[in-house]
């Protein structure tokens, strides 16, 4: 039987109106213990109001090595971004 | 292969060449980019990455019991939730610190095993002894300062979880070197007793605390590489006189002597000159003999021994609990 | 010395006793925890019993000073001054024994703040806070006592022998405290006594059998009677604060 337990990783809500950000990582049998050692770990200091752990085995990834293929054809489209567009001066709420 | 446990970096997926991919890691860390965890990395690189970080954690989790010794017989309330809080803290330390290793693929079993075994290091400074109340002073005030000094550089490092794991540590542990500087103030403004006990603390401390930063440059092994990979960002001797330049003041505030005649300040240097480090004493600890070495890991691996029962029955218990899962699905289906 | 005098403070209206009784639970019992520091069976336990442990340490350092001054009450009473309950002072033991006393305590205390929390008395502001911290520590007792109880083996027969051997300081827990108010302590018995039944029964323990109450145990702790052990807890909690008369820190 093993005695090492699985890890997950540790997302924390910082307050109300914020989305879940990635805090870290930590071990613990199960996810209601995962939870737990998430909130004595992670929000110590007040930090959280929410959290999420997930397996670390249950994320998949983009792979490194596609980084380009996989991202850089979203570069070369500036009108995809308000600053493309020239509004002359003195045109307000654009 | 998933997000946070990448293979160790030999297949890339494509058949590119090596050195280019070499000397796209090494232009990508000159510009002062991040690397992450499933980027390809040089294995030395990885390498001494999860050997610093590894002795890193180690560190944290040694360094909680030259202090939790004195967690019982703190002197005051306030005093004992601050110890406490501290010591606690510094167990996070190592969970941030063992979970950003774990980045490269090495768990943090693994890495337990080689501390409990004595294959990984921790810092030499916690194979001294706690012998009095103001050793918890003189130890947030000296040895966090000097791993501050050490740390603060380390949250630009060129591992990202890395850099990440320190900026919040150096956040939290901002208090630990204030509450040492505060315990040592009372004691030197308190009674002649206190007042002698805080001295004879740092002339204790003070030595050990300048060999944290490691051997002088010129015998320090993994520097040069290290700061070319900007895993480091200063020499030993660097951040030594740093923490020199600083601490001198602050002793004068606590009105406390540092142990050292040769101290004075050099107005050519802009810098203050000290004397000679015991490097013999310094090697020797490292060896194995100083006063705790044997105590030391004898403890942690007893901790660990001993929570083996507590470790599996969770572990079966969330076995027997994803069964019973399993066989309510099961159910459900049917 | 102040603060020893466990009749009805009149400054601040507040029952000295009943303040010294819960302090020294939560003094002693966060005591206890800190011991483990450095020894947990694993890193995120650590921080755990050290977050309990703080809890508790701020729950009695507010309840003593409604009473006296702090380091006083903790670091200058007479063992027979301390009004905590035996099941408290209890050492560790193994992880098994640390969560049985843990149950048997968190569940008590956070009935009891519960009620408190309710109510108008003095102790009303300090125990509506406490019971979330509470509600926290009972729920990390549970987790564990199911674990421990339906892990392995070993771990089961830890477990019930952890049970066993505390059950007995068990009955002191709702002897009325003088000064909480009229609290139905008969009551608070009967959920106390369900809570735990339920729990075991979840966790596949049978609930100890012995008596709840020895012949030292009704009542003894509040009435300042303890066990061997706590002279040596205070001996080392006291020393260094004793050997400096009058000294600040």
């Amino acid at each position: 039987m093993t005695q090492n337990w699985p890890l997950w990783e540790v997302f924390v809500r910082s307050r109300r109106g914020l989305s879940h950000t990635h805090a870290g990582s930590l071990h613990a049998p199960d996810a209601e213990m995962a939870l737990r050692n998430a909130r004595d770990l992670y929000t110590r200091r007040g930090e959280g109001i929410s959290i999420w752990v997930v397996p670390s085995t249950e994320i998949t990834a983009s792979s490194p090595d596609e980084r380009d293929p996989f991202f850089a054809p979203s570069a070369d489209k500036p009108y995809r971004h308000p600053t493309f567009y020239d509004i002359p001066e003195g045109v307000s709420h654009l | 292969m998933t997000a946070v446990t990448p293979d160790t970096g030999h297949g890339t997926g494509h058949d590119t060449d090596l050195g280019q991919l070499a000397a796209a890691f090494d232009a990508a860390v000159a510009a002062d980019e991040r690397v992450e965890p499933r980027d390809w990395m040089p294995e030395e690189y990885r390498a001494t990455l999860v050997r610093q970080m590894a002795q890193h954690a180690h560190s944290e989790i040694i360094g909680m019991q030259p202090e939790a010794n004195w967690i019982t017989r703190a002197p005051s309330l306030r005093r004992k939730a601050i110890l406490m809080a501290k010591v606690q803290d510094e167990a996070g330390h190592g969970l941030y610190l063992y979970s950003a290793a774990e980045t490269l693929g090495t768990s943090r079993d693994e890495l337990l095993d080689k501390l409990h075994a004595g294959k990984q290091k921790y810092s030499s400074i916690f194979n001294y002894p706690t012998l009095t109340w103001a050793d918890v002073g003189a130890i947030g005030w000296l040895v966090d300062g000097a791993a501050i000094t050490n740390q603060v550089p380390i949250c630009r490092c060129s591992y990202g979880p890395y850099a990440r794991a320190m900026v919040r540590i150096c956040k939290e542990e901002s208090f630990h070197q204030r509450q040492g500087f505060e315990l040592l103030m009372a004691l030197s403004q308190g009674t002649e007793a206190q007042h002698a006990m805080a001295q004879d603390a740092v002339d204790r401390w003070w030595w050990p605390s300048l060999m944290m930063f490691g051997p002088p440059d010129d015998a320090s092994s993994h520097s040069a590489q290290s700061m070319a990979w900007r895993i480091k960002r200063h020499s030993n001797d660097e951040l030594r006189q740093r923490f020199v330049d600083i601490a001198v003041p602050q002793a004068e505030s606590l009105g406390l002597t540092l142990p050292d005649p040769d101290l004075k300040w050099n107005e050519e240097r802009g810098h203050h000159d000290f004397g000679a480090i015991d490097w013999a004493e310094f090697w020797d600890v490292l060896k194995g003999n100083g006063p705790c070495n044997a105590e030391r890991i004898g403890r942690r691996r007893a901790a660990h021994e001993e929570g083996a029962w507590v470790r599996e029955a969770a572990a079966a218990y969330a076995d027997k609990q994803a069964a019973k899962d399993n066989g309510q699905t099961e159910e459900a289906r049917v | 010395m102040t603060g020893t005098d466990t009749t009805r403070d009149t400054t601040r209206d507040i029952p000295a006793a009943a303040a010294l009784a819960l302090g020294d639970d939560a003094l002693i019992l966060s005591h206890r925890l800190g011991e483990w520091a450095g020894h947990a069976p694993v890193l995120e336990e650590e921080v755990a019993l050290a977050n309990i442990a703080l809890d508790l340490l701020g729950q009695a350092r507010v309840l003593l000073s409604l009473t006296g001054d702090e380091d006083e009450l903790a670091f200058l009473r007479e063992e027979r001054s301390f009004r905590n309950l035996q099941l408290v002072e209890q050492p560790n033991g193994d992880f098994a024994h640390t969560i049985a006393r843990q149950l048997f305590f968190s569940l008590y205390q956070h009935e009891l703040y519960g009620e408190l929390a309710l109510g108008d008395g003095p102790f009303a502001p300090l125990a509506a806070k406490a019971v979330k911290e509470t509600a926290y520590h009972r729920d990390h007792a549970e987790q564990w006592t199911l674990r421990l109880g339906d892990g392995t083996p070993e771990s089961r027969a830890r477990m019930r022998a952890a049970l066993d051997a505390l059950w007995r300081y068990t009955g002191e827990m709702f002897q009325p405290v003088e000064g909480l108010g009229d609290l139905d302590w008969a009551a608070l018995e009967a959920r106390w006594l369900a809570a735990v039944t339920a729990l075991l029964e979840r966790a596949g323990l049978a609930l100890p059998e012995g008596p709840r109450t020895g012949a030292w145990a009704a009542g003894a702790g509040r009435q300042g009677l303890h066990t061997e052990p706590f002279g040596r807890l205070l001996a080392e909690m006291q020393h260094l604060h004793r050997s400096h008369p009058g000294a600040s820190w």
